[in-house]
């Protein structure tokens, strides 16, 4: 008698959390979506506008669809109109972009994994000091920067050049690039330098024979940082470069902005796309490893 | 010759002293154990003789050649690391032949040392394999064959076992024995566990703040500790040290406890220096193995102490006995039976005594 009573309890208990745990479940569901499409509808808005013929446009419907695939402002934006004077688009500059941040990633990248590997693992009296000084580096606000540099540049002969943005990007991306890898590094066993150097490996042959092949985890988190920074930067390239030698973002402004006649939405639209594009490429690429990389120091200590 | 000496070595880092006027000496064929608790020195010693820290005073010889400004590769040495400090990125077999790759040895010669030291180690089947995909006693045979490759003068161990499991670590520490007696290289080798030093070396050299308490055979470290910190880590449970004092009459010498009158003749025992031993304030130790329930040598001294606690641990049970308020600890087989809070009857073996001063705590 008492067991039955002791079981139908449990019974009661057992249906009562099943119903909470279901109606927690679909509350998750229903946050998550309500995110999800937060983010997601500004997207929506670009990509169905960029689509549309100015008519369309002008109906002021901003959440239909549109009525074809019209890829035309997609071709204005990307190679201009076809007449001379005042027709800016994003081709060259895109261009101009890429020639500034591939070089100045893989020189802040190998730069910061040089340093990081002395700082970790060949240890000097004050390196402390060094490093406390590159992560204040990364605590200095961009404008703080701009006067000393722009002297810098044209002290060196290289301001208004993608050369002289390869150099900002690169210096200023090393405080970063260096934390990055110091802190995966310092989770190597030093003795594996020791190792190497009974073994005969110099300096630079430990470097590339055997911490470089196990950096990968980190070297994507840095690739990808730098591109976001250097790629996405407005600043800098406002500054430091007009005209001709401008990268993507800026001649992304000019046009959006400067645009006398009426305002172009769907070219616009499609231009923006396109200048977030390539950023949206390396994360869909080596998203996983960014997460990885990230923890997989903490992970291993 | 002496294959490795070290000559009055120094060592510090900033103002702290980790190494203070070290002389050692191996023989060719030895194997020197550094023993000691952590923070001791024995792997900044270590790493000194490997090469891979820099000395403030002093000099290191390798077979009579002053080697202390010689990079550690040049000094015909082989290390293997706690952690194995295998090359992650690099297989079995490239792992083990980087050093002679980067002496720039031949192919041939560099494959016939891969086979043979592999063949040896039994890790000729793993050559293809990442250190990840090996076990704990796989890589350790595989941080052993990279040393071995090399054909070095003095292989240096840096508690190589003490990543391993119990099990492993008993089963490893008797191929390195084994390892020892067939190639009969000099090795240096750093613990801090005593069994392993015990059994593994020829020579042990105990070290505490960065000083050689005792360098000796392990039967001399064990029998005739030099001072009450080797007597003290050597052995578990370690030498009972008892504090009294020493009282001389015309016949006799006993060693006695004040305000007790508990006396042990000490007359047979071996002193460095005879002269005013009357009143001088001593330890008394005797190790709790050879304390005995029942007398087993004519010349075992007999004394009834009270038993106040009993442990319990299989094959033998450790007792706590109070002699004059001072713990005094026996092994005894777990079959005997000893009753708590009473007077029993227990034999002294004397001849394996030791005396140390007071004040200095060295062995007298």
């Amino acid at each position: 008698m008492q067991d039955s009573l002791k079981s139908s309890s449990y019974q009661q208990l057992e249906q009562k959390s099943k119903y909470t745990n279901m109606f927690l479940r679909w509350f998750l569901y229903f946050m998550l979506i309500l995110f999800a499409s937060y983010f997601i509808f500004p997207l929506y808005v670009m990509v169905v506008t960029s689509l549309k013929t100015m008519e369309e446009i002008r109906q002021g419907t901003l959440l239909s669809w549109p009525s074809g695939l019209n890829l035309e402002s997609w071709a204005v934006a990307w190679g201009g109109r076809g007449y001379g004077a005042g027709d800016t688009f994003l081709r060259p500059y895109f261009w101009n972009s890429i020639k500034m941040v591939v070089p100045a990633v893989f020189f802040s990248t190998f730069i910061g994994a040089m340093t990081g590997y002395v700082l970790t693992k060949w240890r000097f009296k004050g390196d402390q000091w060094v490093f406390l000084f590159l992560l204040f580096g990364c605590f200095i606000p961009f404008q703080a920067i701009l006067l000393p540099m722009a002297r810098t540049l044209g002290v060196l002969g290289i301001s208004n050049s993608v050369i002289g943005l390869v150099l900002v990007h690169t210096v200023y991306g090393i405080p970063f690039t260096t934390l990055f890898f110091r802190n995966y590094y310092i989770s190597v066993p030093t003795e594996l330098v020791k190792a190497a150097r009974i073994d005969g490996a110099g300096f630079f042959k430990i470097f590339f024979k055997i911490l470089l092949p196990i950096s990968a985890p980190i070297i994507v988190v840095t690739v990808i940082w730098q591109f976001t920074q250097i790629w996405n930067d407005f600043l800098f390239g406002s500054t430091f470069s007009f005209g001709e030698a401008a990268p993507i973002q800026v001649a992304l402004n000019n046009m959006v902005l400067s645009s006398t006649s009426v305002k172009e939405y769907n070219v616009d639209m499609a231009s923006a796309i396109i200048a977030g594009i390539p950023t949206l490429i390396v994360y869909v690429l080596a998203g996983k490893y960014f997460i990885r990389g990230l923890t997989s120091g903490a992970v291993k200590g | 010759m002496k294959t490795l000496k070290i000559e009055e070595l120094s060592k510090n880092f900033g103002s702290t002293e980790v190494l203070k006027k070290i002389n050692l000496e191996i023989d060719e064929g030895n194997f020197l154990v550094l023993l000691g608790p952590s923070g001791c020195g024995k792997s900044t010693l270590l790493n000194i003789i490997a090469g891979l820290e820099t000395i403030n005073e002093g000099d290191v010889f390798i077979d009579d050649y002053n080697v202390s400004k010689v990079e550690p590769k040049d000094r015909n040495i082989a290390m293997v690391f706690q952690s194995y400090a295998l090359y992650p990125s690099m297989n079995v077999k490239e792992n083990m032949i980087f050093g002679l790759k980067q002496a720039k040895t031949s192919k041939e010669k560099i494959q016939e040392q891969l086979e043979k030291v592999s063949k040896f180690l039994q890790v000729d089947q793993l050559l293809e394999r990442k250190p990840s995909q090996l076990s704990g006693g796989q890589r350790q045979r595989v941080a052993i064959g990279r040393a071995l490759v090399r054909e070095p003068r003095i292989f240096l161990f840096d508690e190589p076992l003490s990543n391993l499991d119990a099990k492993l670590r008993v089963e490893m520490r008797r191929e390195i024995k084994k390892l020892h007696q067939q190639l009969k290289t000099t090795v240096v080798y750093v613990t801090h566990d005593q069994t392993e030093a015990m059994s593994l070396g020829t020579n042990i050299a105990i070290m505490n703040h960065g000083v050689i308490q005792q360098n000796d055979t392990p039967e001399k470290i064990y029998n005739k500790p030099s001072n009450t910190f080797v007597a003290d880590f050597i052995g578990s449970p370690s030498m009972n040290l008892i504090k009294g004092f020493l009282k001389v009459n015309s016949e006799d010498l006993l060693f006695t406890v004040s305000g007790s009158n508990l006396e042990i003749p000490i007359k047979d025992y071996d002193f460095k220096d005879k002269s005013n031993l009357n009143n001088k304030e001593v330890f008394f130790g005797i190790r709790p193995e050879h304390i005995f329930f029942k007398k087993f040598n004519e010349s075992d001294f007999e004394i009834n102490l009270r038993a106040d606690l009993s442990e319990y641990i299989g094959h033998e049970q450790i007792m706590t006995f109070d002699y004059a308020n001072q713990e005094v600890l026996a092994k005894f087989p777990s079959t005997i039976k000893i009753d708590l809070a009473k007077e029993t009857k227990l034999y002294f073996d004397l001849t394996q005594a030791s005396l140390f001063d007071a004040q200095t705590e060295e062995r007298i």
